[in-house]
């Protein structure tokens, strides 16, 4: 009967609601019975391990609301992807699997350390662990990571994948990958002298390569188990997981890899048997589940969607099953210097100074699910992350004195007029550029809103310089998250002038600054961690005082913690659980 | 009328029956007090007025209207046994078996999804327990009987396969098929050309001699009337406004209306079209009766009641004929007087 | 009868090469006419990372750079002589029909189409039963009482059927239903028929509730709309006259006339829904047809778009063609010359 009343209760909520704010009552307060669990509250798996426990067994349930982008190691550019292949498969190195800041340091994983620079970062060397196995039992060879790497710069048949090894590897001119360009030899790229050692030999020293080592496009692909784009369909393990099951676009599952050996791995517990990914699962759907129990784990792993997001934050039980990470991505505007009055500094500073940082906030749904107001170009999680504000305002409502001051510096005292670029597809960037139209209007800018399709956002639009230039986009609404987090993965593609293109589609479409291009270069190929995090900062504060970028926010997201499961925890290096040390109850 | 029966009950007594529809606008009084008996063997013509009531009439009798919206009082008297009491499953039970009805128009009236064996096997199995074999035998042999060539064969056509004659035939075979002892035709020949019409008269007067049934024919039409009735009623508004044998009232019809009715009918004697005078304006509404004798705005005669007309609706009462009733202020004599010297002349000119 | 089907048959193809030839121009045209380039037209097929190269390669790779006829001609001659396709590590053939390789997953389109057909199969045939049993009985019922207490509750509950979006309902139905009473599925655990019949079963019926309430709602409505019309036919009054059975007056005479109109826009909601139940499918996560359809647009995944497209007119075109034919069937007036 009590049963029967909440049901009700909830149903009618519900309805009120319109599905929001419904059905609190769950049995979340049993969650923190039991000895070993530790207590359910906010931001609980942050920082340390939440429910540690080494019980072996169980199955793991995942979900995806949209469809997996490849299960290819050569292809997937997802930062969820890389979380979860590291499942069936071993890079080079990886992210320490560990709670907090340390995530964020690399750990050997296929090979014995960390790379070896040489020729002052030119060439990198690595040394593969002796006797790993593929699922079939062979052994994986240095010869195999050479394959894999070479077959990812075959964009004709992996477009989608990260491009950084054709960037940097000193390939032969014209390369096409080992389908197209066979029998070519390779040796001025990558060389294995022997079964165990793989060398890098680059264009120029980059020192950060090891960065690229953790890329899952390193990870060991048999030449006579590859299909090109069909690899996907079964990919060979070299992890402790194998696939079972595989129908793309629909589900796949996970068994474990008898070949796997526990002693050549230190990194990955392995406790469940199994797990099952479930893709292209309506998302408010998958919300409701994973609040339920039914399920474990959104695997993409950015976080609730509005609907239950309302749910979460009015209620305090589901509020302590939550975690509230900051993912390394920006959500910005470019102020374009190619359009005047922009091309005056101080009609940039104008700027930075008018726009209130809270409506951007507000625009992507507050500070939980919408991120902390930024001040500057890397979120505090990245190595070498340094804090500062140039453009201070009270609460970040921005300051309209010094805002006419620079106005009047650059000639512009009355203000003036121009447009703002956003996607019309995104509902939040709208908000965010009728937000900037009124706290601009402060001190007299004037702006128009100019919707484009996202589809050709970059390449046609607001990406597009000559376009930019012609029809006077003066802001453009923009974000930008690192692929890894380091200086170079997050500023590199944004900042760098040199990536701009003038038939559009590059990420970077405002920043045009040599000093900046320079102090980028010199700061790639240096191999001395520490200077080298100290330059990104210092690039950061570059930027910022050339006032190309207004930055709004640092996301953040709220991701429902899996009640069911154990060892769970907050990877900084991926802003979400870690995917590896993940057990059953 | 009541006196016309000297013993025991008529086979079909009508008392004072009433049918009242209540609507937004007001009650619609389709019927208002109506009045006959008829014997076996014998026909009766209600004619009249498309909303004169006659139509109600028949459905009234045959209990085909629904409780919820319309009100019904008086008496039904069908062989002893009272209906407008009854439930409705016991009139549910009669129809179709006791009393039987023809409709006017069969193409619309028979179901178009249905063969015409069908839908008559369907109308013999409700009140026969037999087989749909032993049915459909009865069937093919009443189309026969009805008139239809190569019944065996076209038991299995679509009333749409059917020619308009052919179709009434089916549904007088679909309603004789239970022989029933009272049948109602309503309109029988209407929507049928003259040719056939003459046909399925003559059809509906052999069976009904036949079957010895007593029939009620209703109909706007006095050919129809003249070629089958013993006894005539004319309604007027929902009245009767005159009630004499047949003969009587071709011959001595001492109504105005029926005078009209009679100027607008079409005879095969007669070529002369223009001869064909509709009466004057329109039947009056059923919700709002004019005051006064129902057909006083459209009577010529009406001059010559004194204004009793426009004020007080007449009696039905006894007129020249033996049985003969007429409601009309007109006295008697007056009445006879106009028709023989007035009217009478003019329909023969 | 024969020559009639074989020229509907002949019409159905036609309007299927109009239909993609459609989809085809919408695809390439339209891009053109604002400015763009096969270049920026293979940018949504690469990554964010790539250079103008990839793209180029891209656009090569699919095509982009050769007129849209010719595109067009290669699309349909796969489909009757199959294609090849460059998957890198070797050529692909994939045997006719071959709808072609998505632009994405660069999967053969077709073996999805075959293998999404039975899950909206599924869910297509059991709403269908249940809204048909549902949407008629109160329909009838409603018309029979019109006016009472229950007419006035059922066209209530319909208007709210006729106008909850699915996305609603649905979603409603699995929180109460399924996370809270635990009685039905959770979204998007389809199990195969030939799997297990009581798991199919089990994880369908709560989309069949779901969207059979909704056509359930217009199908009341319909009927009863129907049922008044037809309970005031001549045939009726016939029908009463002959002694019938109330029952079988209102059933036998009277609902089956009202379910020829009905049967016409059965056999077109009906054969919409084969080519996708497009919000039903997305709530519960059934990976069929009208889910493939909503990924590849999303995804502008022209030959996912285009196999399903024409999947969808297909059986448009076929239910009509059946609804025409069953006409002859239920109507005797409409026999086919």
């Amino acid at each position: 009967m009590i049963r029967r009343n909440r049901v009700l209760a909830a149903a009618t909520a519900v309805l009120a609601l319109g599905l929001t704010g419904a059905c609190g009552g769950g049995d979340d307060s049993d969650s923190d019975s039991g000895g070993t669990s530790a207590k359910a509250e906010f931001n609980a798996a942050m920082t340390k391990v939440f429910n540690p426990s080494d019980k072996k067994g169980g199955t793991i349930k995942l979900a995806n609301s949209g469809d997996w982008d490849t299960l290819d190691p050569g292809e997937t550019y997802y930062g969820y992807s890389w979380n979860f292949l590291r499942l069936y498969g071993r890079a080079l190195l990886t992210f320490k699997v560990e709670p907090g800041k340390g995530s964020n340091d690399l750990t050997p994983d296929l090979a014995e350390g960390l790379g070896t620079p040489s020729e002052g970062g030119k060439t990198w060397t690595y040394k593969i662990k002796p006797g790993i196995k593929y699922e079939d039992g062979t052994v994986v060879k240095a010869a195999d990571v050479k394959y894999a790497v070479l077959r990812s710069v075959d964009k004709a048949t992996f477009p989608n994948g990260p491009a950084y090894f054709e960037q940097f590897l000193n390939l032969p001119k014209d390369y096409k990958g080992p389908y197209k360009s066979k029998g070519v030899n390779t040796d001025s790229a990558i060389t294995t002298p022997d079964d165990t050692t793989v060398v890098f030999h680059l264009k120029q020293a980059f020192g950060g390569f090891d960065y690229l080592a953790a890329l899952s496009q390193t990870v060991p692909v048999p030449e006579a188990k590859d299909t090109g784009a069909n690899y996907k369909q079964h990919v060979v393990s070299s992890g402790p997981y194998m696939f079972d099951t595989n129908n793309l676009g629909k589900d796949f599952s996970l068994k474990r890899n008898p070949n796997w050996d526990a002693a050549s791995d230190p990194i990955r517990k392995a406790l469940p048997d199994r797990y099952e990914v479930s893709l292209n699962v309506n998302a408010d759907d998958l919300d409701n589940r994973l609040l339920s129990g039914d399920l474990d784990i959104d695997v993409v792993g950015t976080g609730v969607q509005p609907a239950a997001l309302g749910r979460v934050v009015g209620d305090p039980a589901l509020k302590a099953n939550t975690d509230n990470p900051t993912l390394s991505r920006l959500w910005y505007t470019s102020i374009n210097g190619t359009v005047a009055p922009f091309d005056k500094i101080d009609c940039r500073k104008a700027v930075e100074y008018a726009a209130d940082k809270t409506g951007y906030q507000t625009a992507y749904g507050g500070p939980l699910a919408g991120g902390i107001l930024a001040s500057t170009l890397m979120p505090p999680q990245v190595p070498g992350y340094q804090k500062f504000d140039l453009y201070p305002s009270p609460d970040g409502k921005g300051d309209v004195e010094k805002a006419k001051a620079a106005l009047t510096a650059c000639g512009q005292p009355n203000g003036f007029a121009t447009n703002i670029a956003y996607r019309a597809e995104r509902p939040k960037e709208k908000a965010v550029a009728e937000s900037l139209q009124q706290s601009l209007a402060r001190v007299g800018i004037k702006l128009t809103l100019k919707p484009y399709p996202q589809g050709d956002y970059f390449s046609q639009y607001a990406g597009n310089p000559p376009y930019v230039k012609a029809n006077k986009i003066g802001l453009a609404t923009n974000g930008w998250g690192a692929d890894w987090n380091d200086g170079f993965g997050f500023l590199s593609q944004i900042v760098d002038s040199r990536v701009i293109r003038e038939t559009g589609g590059s990420s970077n479409t405002s920043v045009r600054d040599p000093e900046v291009d320079k102090m980028l270069d010199a700061a790639i190929s240096n191999t001395d961690a520490a200077a080298r995090e100290q330059a990104w900062g210092a690039i950061d504060k570059k930027v910022m005082e050339d006032a190309y970028i207004l930055p709004g926010i640092h996301a953040k997201s709220l991701l429902i913690r899996p009640k069911k499961l154990t060892n769970v925890f907050v990877s900084e290096a991926y802003a979400m659980y870690d995917y590896t040390a993940l057990g059953v109850a | 009328m009541t006196d016309v029966s000297p013993k025991g009950r008529p086979f079909l007594e009508v008392k004072d029956l009433k049918i009242h529809f209540p609507t937004d606008d007001g009650v619609v009084r389709s019927v208002d007090g109506l009045n006959f008996t008829l014997e076996r063997g014998k026909t009766l013509g209600i004619v009249g007025e498309s909303g004169s009531g006659k139509s109600v009439t028949s459905l009234g009798i045959m209990g085909l209207y629904n409780k919820s919206n319309s009100k019904m009082s008086g008496e039904i008297w069908l062989d002893g046994q009272e209906l407008v009491s009854s439930g409705a499953e016991t009139v549910r039970k009669l129809r179709g078996n006791d009393m039987a009805m023809i409709f006017q128009d069969p193409l619309s009236a028979m179901h178009p999804y249905y063969s015409i064996g069908k839908q008559i096997v369907e109308a013999y199995r409700v009140h026969h327990n037999v087989s749909k074999q032993v049915a459909r035998k009865h069937a093919v042999d009443m189309l026969g009987r009805v008139g239809i060539p190569q019944p065996d064969r076209r038991v299995d056509d679509y009333p749409h396969q059917f020619s308009g004659g052919m179709r009434q035939r089916a549904m007088i075979a679909m309603a004789l098929v239970n022989d029933p002892e009272l049948l109602i035709a309503d309109e029988p020949t209407t929507a049928l050309d003259v040719t056939v019409q003459a046909q399925i008269l003559d059809l509906m007067h052999d069976l009904q001699s036949e079957f010895n049934s007593a029939l009620i024919v209703i109909t706007h039409d006095l050919g129809v009337v003249a070629e089958l009735a013993d006894d005539v009623l004319v309604m007027y508004g929902g009245r009767c406004i005159e009630y004499a044998d047949a003969t009587t009232i071709f011959d001595k019809p001492e109504h105005p209306y029926t005078w009209g009715l009679l100027g607008s009918m079409p005879r095969m004697d007669r070529p002369n079209i223009d001869r064909l005078v509709p009466i004057p304006g329109l039947p009056p509404s059923l919700i709002n009766l004019p005051t006064g004798c129902s057909f006083h705005p459209r009577c010529q005669y009406e001059p010559r009641t004194g204004g009793l007309g426009s004020t007080t609706m007449p009696e039905l009462s006894r007129a020249g004929g033996s049985k003969h009733l007429v409601r009309c202020h007109i006295p008697t004599e007056e009445r006879q007087r106009i028709w023989s010297e007035e009217v009478k002349p003019k329909l023969e000119a | 009868m024969i020559t009639y089907i074989i020229r509907r048959l002949f019409a159905a193809v036609l309007l299927l090469f109009i239909v993609s030839a459609a989809t085809f121009a919408i695809f390439y045209l339209f891009p053109r006419l604002v400015g763009g380039t096969p270049e920026t037209l293979a940018t949504r097929y690469v990554g964010r990372a790539a250079t103008p190269e990839t793209v180029n390669l891209i656009a090569h790779k699919l095509g982009f750079y050769d007129p849209v006829y010719v595109q067009y001609g290669r699309w349909i001659k796969g489909i009757f002589l199959g294609a090849d396709f460059d998957a890198g590590a070797g050529i692909e053939h994939c045997p006719a029909p071959c709808f072609g390789y998505s632009f994405i997953t660069h999967q053969p389109v077709w073996p999805d189409l075959l293998d999404r057909l039975p899950v909206t199969l599924s869910l297509a045939i059991g709403a269908a039963i249940l809204w048909l049993i549902l949407g008629l009985s109160t329909g009838t019922i409603s018309a029979l009482r019109r006016g009472s207490l229950l007419d006035r509750t059922v066209m209530t509950v319909s208007l709210a059927g006729v106008s909850l979006p699915i996305f609603f309902t649905g979603l409603l139905g699995l929180l109460v239903f399924s996370y809270q009473l635990g009685w039905t599925a959770p979204g998007g655990s389809y199990t195969p028929f030939t799997e297990n019949p009581g798991d199919w079963f089990y994880s369908l019926l709560l989309p069949w509730v779901v969207l059979a309430f909704q056509f359930s709602a217009s199908y009341a409505r319909l009927t009863r709309a129907g049922m008044l019309e037809t309970m005031s036919e001549d045939y009726i009054r016939t029908a009463r006259a002959k002694g019938l059975r109330e029952r079988d007056v209102n059933v036998k005479h009277g609902l089956r006339a009202a379910l020829t109109p009905i049967l016409t826009i059965f056999g077109l909601d009906f054969g919409l829904l084969l080519g996708g139940a497009v919000l039903t499918e997305q709530v519960f996560s059934l990976p069929g047809l009208g889910k493939y359809a909503v990924d590849a647009i999303t995804n502008n995944d022209l030959p996912k778009v285009l196999g399903v497209t024409l999947m969808a007119a297909f059986f448009v075109v076929i239910a009509n063609l059946i609804v025409d034919l069953l006409y002859a069937v239920v109507d005797p007036r409409v026999r086919l010359g």
